[in-house]
């Protein structure tokens, strides 16, 4: 059972790489142009999402883009975190 | 004249908060006030370099110490400019570090994932065939999935450009950075993801007219 979940994610995660995200996504650099502004909105608990649209379907598509929200998001926290 | 924007909750709305600010006026002052500001620049963004570069070391396994200190204060140098070139596209709609951080992050990311690919050939699409082909055999009870990476690979033999093929295959199924493809291909990230997003499309269109229903799903983890 668990070894057919994990097939099942397995392709599901080559099907995303390849076919990428439906629907209008922003272009790498409409994505770092919005990028701070995303994270500060996602991490204050605002519909990220709604303000930006676009972003999420990028990120969803673009491994680089996706790992520089990641770095973003999580050096921010941190350091709100530490100030708080 | 300034519009108002929209911010994360708690800040201010015109140009931003009072700290950004300050980050500003500094910046566009003369002398040692400049001058000050720039030094506390330069230490904000190497933090974050060294952050990024600290987050990848693993894929680093090669380099000594001293190498990954040099990339982060590279990354910190080459965003500081970035940063100071820029200043005029800050609109406060973030706090003015959590905008400055981008760039050093950026600029560390980039330069790790070059490093790491250094010497290395971008893989043939001979062995991306094969993560197709493992899904397609091991697709067991299901057997609309063998089908379904049976028909992208032949899609993607059949109906992509060989442009097209060779950034999709590079980038989705065997892992190359688009940064590291950017720099070997002489052109841009953004160039190479908009022929991605062409390849994916077309690709898309192709299995849905062979009557495949393509289930949506992400790369980027929450």
């Amino acid at each position: 059972m668990s070894n057919d979940r994990q097939q099942t994610g397995e392709h599901d995660r080559v099907l995303a790489r390849v076919l990428g995200p439906e629907g209008p996504e922003l272009s790498c650099e409409e994505c770092f142009a919005q990028l701070d502004r995303y994270v500060e909105l996602a991490l204050a608990g605002d519909p990220a999402d709604e303000k930006a649209p676009g972003m999420r379907a990028h990120l969803e598509g673009c491994p680089a883009c996706a790992e520089d929200f990641r770095s973003l998001r999580d050096l921010v926290s941190g350091e709100t975190g530490a100030e708080s | 004249m300034t519009m108002p924007i929209e911010t994360p909750a708690g800040q201010a709305t015109e140009a931003g908060d009072d700290a950004s600010r300050l980050w500003l006026d500094r910046l566009a002052a003369s002398g040692a006030r400049r001058d000050e500001a720039v030094v506390e620049l330069h230490a904000l963004l190497l933090k974050a370099a060294r952050f990024e570069v600290d987050r990848r070391r693993a894929a680093l396994p090669h380099l000594r110490g001293g190498d990954h200190e040099d990339l982060a204060q590279q990354s910190a140098d080459d965003a500081l400019l970035a940063v100071l070139g820029k200043l005029g596209e800050f609109r406060g709609e973030s706090r003015f570090t959590t905008w400055a951080y981008k760039f050093a992050l950026l600029e560390a990311a980039v330069k790790v994932r070059r490093r790491a690919w250094q010497g290395r050939e971008i893989p043939l699409e001979d062995g991306a065939w094969s993560v197709l082909a493992d899904r397609a055999s091991s697709a067991g009870s299901r057997a609309e999935d063998a089908e379904l990476f049976a028909a992208i690979r032949e899609e993607i033999e059949r109906s992509l450009s060989e442009r097209q093929r060779e950034v999709l295959v590079a980038v989705t199924l065997n892992d190359v950075p688009i940064d590291v493809l950017a720099e070997r291909l002489a052109t841009t990230r953004g160039a190479l993801y908009k022929t991605l997003h062409d390849a994916r499309h077309k690709l898309r269109g192709a299995l849905a007219r062979r009557g495949f229903q393509v289930r949506s799903g992400g790369e980027e983890e929450r």
